[in-house]
Parts: C-alpha cells; structure tokens; sequence
C-alpha cells in the first residue's frame, strides 16, 4: 500500500534530497539514508582552465558559502605558487571569513531554525517559517536579519561592488581595506555583539522544552574534524587538522596538506555526495563530524573571552569531559562561534597595519599540485588542484562540509524516525522533525553535489522485503 | 580634398572623398556596432556587424571595408539590419563557450557590451560547445580560444604595427582557429615579441595577462594610434589622456 501525500514547498531548507527509511523485522527504522539526486559535473568543467581563475569560478558554481570556496580556492592557488601572501591579506582574508561565519550562522539560526525552536516544533507548518517568526516575536526576527546584515556587509566591505567576490586570488586579496570601511565595521559592531548574546539566551533559555529531541536528535558517538590553530585553539582559516574520537582523545593533528593519508573518500550508489571516512577505522566506522559542533569539540580552547566562557558551559553537555555527541548542539555551537567571529573582528579591525595598500604577491606556477583548506560555515572545505607547468588544471577535487556528514546526517535521520515513527505510516510531524534533523548540520547539498536545480525532499518508508510501505513528497 | 555629399537614414551629410563609410556614419554621431573594426588597424570586414543596407538596391554592405561615395543612400538600422545583428551575436556566443561570469573580461568585454547593447538577452541557437584548449605556454600572456571571436585583430596588429607576424588564422569556417607560427605553442614562438599588442587589441577575454582573475583583465588601444602618429607623422600626442582604449 502505497500513499503518496503532497504537502506545503520546503522553503527552509538550501537543497532538497530524497530520503529511504528503511524498517527492520521489529518494524522499527533500522537505516536510514540521503540520497542526492542531481549531479553537475563541476570539477570536470573546471579542468583545462587555469589555477588563477578558480576563486571566481568556485564562487559562481557554489551560490550558498562563495567566500568559503573562494578562500580555499586562493589558498590552493598560493599553494601552488608556492609563496606566502602578505601577512596583511591573510588578516583581510580572515576577516572575510568571519564576517561569512556570522551572517551564514544567523541565517540557520534565525531563519532556519528559530521557528521550530521558538515556535514549536509541531507548530502550523504554515506559520512556522521566517515570516511566522516575523509575526510572533517581530524584535527577534528583526535582530536576526540583522545580524546577517552586518556579516554581509563586512564581505561587502571587503569584496566590493559584486555579490560572489572573486576578491581574494592567488598570492593574496585584490583590494586593499580602506579606512571608511573599517571605521564602518567598527561602528556596527556593538549591535551585533548584543544580537548574539540575546540568540544565546533565547537557545538557552529554550533547552528545557527540548529534553526528548536533545536525546533522539542525532546523539551518539563519532569522530569530529576540523582546523585547530598551532596551538590547539578555536580555527577558522588556516593552522592543524585535527581528528577527535568520541572520548576525547586526539587521533590526528597534521599538517593540511596531508589529509589525503587519514581522509579517504567513499562512493555510494544511492548519493552523489562523496562520503568521506577516517581512514584508520575503515568505511563506515571512520564517520565523523564536521562543523560547529566538531570544532568546539576539537579544539582545546576558543582564544576570546566571551567565547571561551561560553565554551565552558557548553562542554557541560558532553558527559564527563567528552565531547558534545548531541547534534541539537550544533545549534548552541554556531552561536558560540558567532560570538567568536565578532570578538576576532573586534580585536581585528583595531590593527593598524590593517589598511595599507601591499596585498598581493605575484609569482608563476612553482608547485604542480596545490592544496588549500579552510572552515567554511558547515564544515571543513578542502581543494586540491593538480596544474600543469602553465597553470592549467588538470585535475580538481573538492571536499565539501556537506558529504564530510553525509552519515551523520544519516545516523542523526535514521534515530528519529526510529523515535517518532511508530508503524507503518510517516506523519506529518515526523517530516518536520526530520527536516529539523537534517537542519542540524546546515547542509548545503546543491552545493556539495554541484546541483543547479532543485530536489524535492521526498521521505520514503520500506520494509525488509523492499516494499514501499509509505512516501511523502515535498516539492 | 574633394568633398562628396551622400545621404544617411534620410539626412543629407557630406564628407571627404576616400573616407569609409563607418568614419563617416559616426562623425553623424550615429551608434554602427563594430567588432573586427579598430580604428588604426586595416579594416577587414570580417564580422559584419557594421553592415547597412544600400536604399536603391537593399544590398547589404560592411561600412568598415565601404568608401562613402557621392549620391549614395544608406540606412544604419533598418529593421532588417538590427534582426541580422542580434543574430550575428547569438552566433558568435553559440560558436564557443563564452561563460561571461567567469571570464577575465567580464564588464569590459566588446562582444558582451555590443549584446547588452541589442539587447540580447537569449541565445536561440544550439550551442557549439566545442572542446577548445587554453595555451598558457607563453610566460606572461595566455589564449583562450573558447573566448575568441576570429575578428582577426590579433593577426592585423602583430603583422603591420609590430612586425612579427607570429598570429595567423588556421582551418575553415567554425573551425578556424587562431595559432601563433605555424601552430605552435604560443610559449615557444621564435617571431613573437612578447610586446602584447595582441592582447591589448583582443576584443574579448581570449587573449589576456597570464594571471588575471575573474573580471581584471584592462585593456588599452591607445597606443596604436601613438605609435602610428609617430610613424607617419612624426608627433608624439596621447590622445584621451591615456585612458582605457575603446575603438
Ligand atoms: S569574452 Fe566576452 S562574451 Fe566571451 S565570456 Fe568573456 S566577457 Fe563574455
Ligand atoms: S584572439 Fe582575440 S583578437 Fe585574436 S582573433 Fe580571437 S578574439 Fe580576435
Ligand atoms: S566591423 Fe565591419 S565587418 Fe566587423
């Protein structure tokens, strides 16, 4: 028997997939899997081209994090050009990538997620979006956009006129900052630091109704990755790579560029989202988590006051002294992180030598291969490109935050449907927590499968024989 | 100089013997679209944008290659001539692979500006999309032939300003391709100069500074009309200030 219910558009989630739920012989779901349905061939397009033109092309294929494929796309480039960017770049870079941080963390939060956390979970689906939110609680809608707003305008700032800035390049950035901008920075600053301090305590102050979907959302143990800096503390651009297993112990802390000894890359028939593992512990076992959630969980400290201090409290969701397994934490974790990215913009902009006008280096191709690795908001972006001795691509791979986890988003759906599907039906609410689950890790799917269109999220039950026993699609 | 008198969509304007027609519609202050056309390189004709249409015979005809003659009567932008014009355009973008978001020219390209201008906003063709290479052999300068047009500028400037004539044109119609001595690689090249008067000339990204970045790329005409000045004239001017050349 199948059932085949059309419900309200997906309008908060930045892609759409399909999902199989697959039910066990105790008719409970025992699997549960993301497939990705639609492919651009994007690093093949890219081949034939030169290394010096991928930050803009990156920027353009990936229209959901550009700056994070544009820094990683001009650090690969300085890799392979084997030189060092002006130091003042890399703070320009930087600065770039926090202002990305906070306004792509506001946007999960107040526009993605505040309606289920504030509204309800189970809440008129109708209602239940940004301008429902709008409608109820018209002060934190607003604080929201405009905490975007100022992480926009900080890319703006620095970027120029264009919206997809292919500003930072091969051997540094191509504009200098000027001291209006920074003074503009400077001057917006305090409203978003209060911004962030009332999204905390809204998350905070919330967590009590949320005991049930803290447990079923996603919770249990994994490996987590990310940057770290030289000395273990909170990274966002460059420094260590570090692996973390569930206890807490550190597994990895290498340099960068050789990911390719501990990250291997899994092809599943069902996704074209690549499925990365650890590869000491072997594929599935080497799942691991990428993200604000891994990244607090890796690092040893944040570096900011406020942050750190929020760092403490937050550690108090991981049982003794492990890290948080929690994905609902990923919530607490980006706002954690905001609050990081205004401290370090603050203590930023007051550097003097910020402004001055040597921010590019020039050199030819020195390297044949060039690897370049940062934190993009969900997750750890890596890009490898192999040129010839003019610079021309001949191979290009990408890592995406999204495929790094891809299981755990398919853990994280596979425990709640098992907690709040019961028989053989999907119910309405169901779809919602699932969506919520999936909204955990802020996933970028057209970008991690390279899709220019859109996929439906379409929910399907199955049961040990292959039987569709239930299907719910939202287009 | 003798002067000839012609009339032009309906006005009676004169000039002087000899001079082209596409000078003479623009002295009018009339907008003809050009792009194989630069002004100090030998007119070719080859893109045919700049056509107009006789009015005694409706023959079309390049303005660029054509000597305005007395008593003649042309229209610039006749209904028919803006149609052909939109579709030369639509051609030249399904021939290669003009992704103009990405390009090194992006904002300052001539065959994007000419588009925008006709206000082509569609391609109604299939695209070509043929496999074409990028030679980045040379040290400072790389082609991309996905971005070229065969307006052939490179070829005229490389031979009769610069001397070397290391650009030539290689194979027929769509498959025609722009190569650098007998077709090979640019890099490697006895004749070339590397003085990048070529690229300066390019009315697209084809030919552009080895490491440009999306959108960078800035080119300047002006020293085409300075060198020939000096070299028939023996005066040395700037003429525009030395800004961005156009033309
Ligand atoms: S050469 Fe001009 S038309 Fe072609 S892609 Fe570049 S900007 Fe666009
Ligand atoms: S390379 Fe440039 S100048 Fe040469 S023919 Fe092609 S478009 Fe014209
Ligand atoms: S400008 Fe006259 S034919 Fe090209």
């Amino acid at each position: 028997m199948t059932r085949t219910v059309v419900i309200d558009p997906v309008t908060r989630i930045e892609g759409h997939a399909k999902i199989s739920l697959y039910l066990g012989d105790d008719g409970k779901v025992a699997d549960a899997r993301f497939h990705v349905v639609e492919f651009r061939g994007f690093e093949k397009f890219c081949v034939g081209r030169t290394f010096w033109e991928m930050p803009g092309i990156t920027a353009r294929v990936c229209g959901i994090c550009p700056v994070s494929h544009i820094l990683a796309s001009a650090k690969a480039g300085d890799d392979v050009l084997g030189i060092r960017i002006p130091p003042r770049a890399e703070k320009l870079r930087r600065l770039m990538n926090w202002g990305q941080l906070v306004q792509s963390h506001a946007l999960s939060f107040f526009h993605l997620s505040a309606p289920d956390l504030l509204l309800g979970m189970d809440s008129d689906p109708a209602k239940r979006n940004i301008m429902g939110l709008i409608q109820a609680r018209p002060n934190i809608a607003r604080s929201g956009i405009r905490l975007r707003e100022f992480g926009q305008k900080v890319i703006r700032l620095l970027g120029g006129r264009s919206v997809h800035p292919a500003w930072a390049v091969p051997g540094g950035v191509r504009e200098p900052l000027t001291a209006e901008a920074r003074s503009q920075i400077k001057r917006l600053l305090p409203e978003a630091f209060d911004i962030a301090e009332l999204a905390l305590d809204l998350l905070k102050d919330s967590y009590d109704q949320f005991n049930d979907e803290i447990h079923n959302y996603g919770d249990f143990p994994s490996l987590y990755m990310g940057l770290v800096t030289a000395d273990g503390g909170l990274e966002h651009y460059d420094g260590m790579l570090r692996v973390v297993d569930a206890e807490g112990r550190i597994l990895q802390n290498a340099e960068t560029i050789t990911y390719r000894d501990f990250i291997g890359e899994a092809v599943e028939p069902w996704s074209y989202l690549k499925a990365p593992y650890y590869k000491p512990h072997g594929y599935p076992d080497g799942m691991y988590r990428v993200g604000p959630l891994a990244r607090l969980n890796i690092c040893d400290y944040a570096g900011t006051p406020r942050a750190d201090r929020e760092l403490r409290q937050f550690r108090r969701h991981g049982q003794r002294g492990k890290p948080v397994s929690g994905s609902f934490h990923y919530h607490y974790a980006r706002l954690i992180e905001i609050l990081f990215c205004l401290e370090k913009i603050e203590e930023t902009i007051e550097d003097e030598s910020l402004t001055g006008s040597h921010v590019r280096n020039y050199a030819e191709v020195n390297e044949r291969t060039g690897i370049g690795v940062s934190e993009a908001p969900r997750g750890t972006l890596f890009h490898e490109y192999k040129v010839d001795r003019q610079g021309i691509l001949q191979s290009v791979n990408m890592i995406i935050a999204t495929g790094q986890n891809n299981l755990a988003m398919n853990k994280t759906v596979q425990q709640i449907a098992r907690a709040y599907i019961d028989g053989e039906t999907i119910e309405e609410g169901v779809l919602n927590r699932i969506e919520h689950g999936i909204r955990l890790f802020d996933p970028c799917l057209s970008c991690s499968t390279h899709a220019v269109g859109q996929m439906p999220l379409h929910v399907q039950l199955i049961a040990p024989d292959g039987a569709i026993v239930d299907e719910r699609v939202r287009d | 100089m003798a002067v000839i008198t012609m009339t032009i969509n309906d006005e009676l304007v004169s000039g002087v013997e000899g001079q082209s027609l596409l000078s003479l519609i623009r002295e009018q202050g009339i907008e003809l679209p050009t792009l194989c056309h630069l002004e100090g390189l030998e007119a070719r004709g080859g893109c045919r944008l700049c056509l107009v249409e006789m009015q005694s015979t409706q023959r079309l005809l390049p303005a660029c290659t054509t000597t305005a003659q007395e008593g003649m009567s042309i229209q610039t932008h006749s209904e028919r001539l803006v149609r052909y014009r939109r579709m030369i355009l639509e051609l030249l973008f399904a021939e290669r692979n003009h992704v103009c978001a990405v390009c090194v020219m992006n904002g300052r390209c001539e065959l994007q500006d000419e588009a925008a201008k006709i206000g082509m906003d569609h391609v109604r063709y299939d695209y070509l999309v043929p496999e074409l290479p990028m030679d980045a052999t040379h040290d400072k300068f790389a082609i991309d032939h996905n971005r070229c047009i065969l307006c052939t500028r490179c070829v005229s400037v490389c031979d009769s300003v610069e001397g070397a004539h290391t650009w030539d044109v290689m194979g027929r119609g769509v498959n025609s391709r722009v190569i650098t001595d007998l077709n090979q690689p640019w890099g490697s090249s006895r004749s070339c100069t590397s003085c990048g008067k070529c690229v300066q000339v390019c009315p697209t990204g084809a030919l552009a500074n080895k490491g440009s970045t999306v959108a960078e790329m800035v080119k300047r005409h002006d020293f085409l009309q300075w060198i020939l000045d000096g070299r028939e004239k023996k005066q040395w001017v700037m003429h525009n200030g030395g800004s961005e050349g156009r033309r």
